[in-house]
């Protein structure tokens, strides 16, 4: 389990919030009932889902540009 | 006294609630669904036939604790040391199973010449942290709080 993966950093933020959004999307925001069908609709979980996901990725971008400003 | 919990017009105070809420009884199978939720991830909603949500949850926890020991992160064990390593040791256990088995395997040295490695240590983690909530959501759509 040490063979050794080597990520950059903006590789390894986008990994990590997929995995986060994934979760979060399915676990934080219910599954709720389309009232003229009445079938399953998934698509509040993606919605909540996709915007963890541009949450975090815009998080690390905003915080790149932050340091970079912090640093010149 | 015995008006002590009613307000001056003789109204019940608030602290008093009319009714007591009853909650469900905890029962074998709950625990039976926490438990196996926690060993291994995605379990609890595979076991209610959410298969599309067990598999995608086993998957994202996975992906993120084999990415972490690839990335040589650090397992924490139990220790009474400094505070952050107290509170990773218990992000990893909520990985359950895959916490037992990195520890069983001897899984997770860490590697402090590696910037990636730290990287790995908090992947590690945060797939147990996700574990946890994965697990409470699985309770709470087995007791009907959720779909």
């Amino acid at each position: 389990m040490t063979s050794g993966l080597e990520l950059s950093h903006f590789t390894a933020a986008l990994i990590f919030a997929l995995c986060a959004s994934v979760v979060f999307g399915i676990c934080l925001r219910p599954l709720e009932v389309d009232p003229k069908t009445g079938k399953d609709n998934p698509l509040p979980m993606i919605k909540y889902g996709a915007y963890c996901f541009a949450m975090f990725v815009g998080g690390v971008i905003l915080a790149g540009w932050v340091m970079w400003l912090l640093k010149r | 006294m015995a008006n002590a919990t009613k307000t001056q017009n003789g109204a019940p105070a608030k602290s008093a609630p009319a009714a007591k809420i009853q909650s469900p009884p905890f029962t074998a199978q709950q625990a039976g669904i926490i438990a196996a939720a926690w060993l291994l991830p995605g379990a609890g909603h595979l076991i209610q036939k959410r298969w599309i949500r067990g598999f995608l949850l086993m998957a994202a926890i996975f992906t993120m604790f084999i990415c972490g020991l690839k990335m040589e992160g650090k397992i924490y064990a139990f220790n009474t040391g400094d505070l952050l390593e107290i509170l990773g040791f218990f992000g990893d256990l909520g990985s359950g199973g895959l916490y037992l088995l990195a520890r069983t395997m001897n899984w997770g040295h860490g590697n402090i010449a590696r910037a990636v490695a730290d990287y790995g240590t908090k992947y590690i983690i945060v797939a147990g942290l996700l574990n946890i909530v994965a697990v409470v959501d699985a309770y709470h759509i087995y007791i009907g709080k959720k779909r």
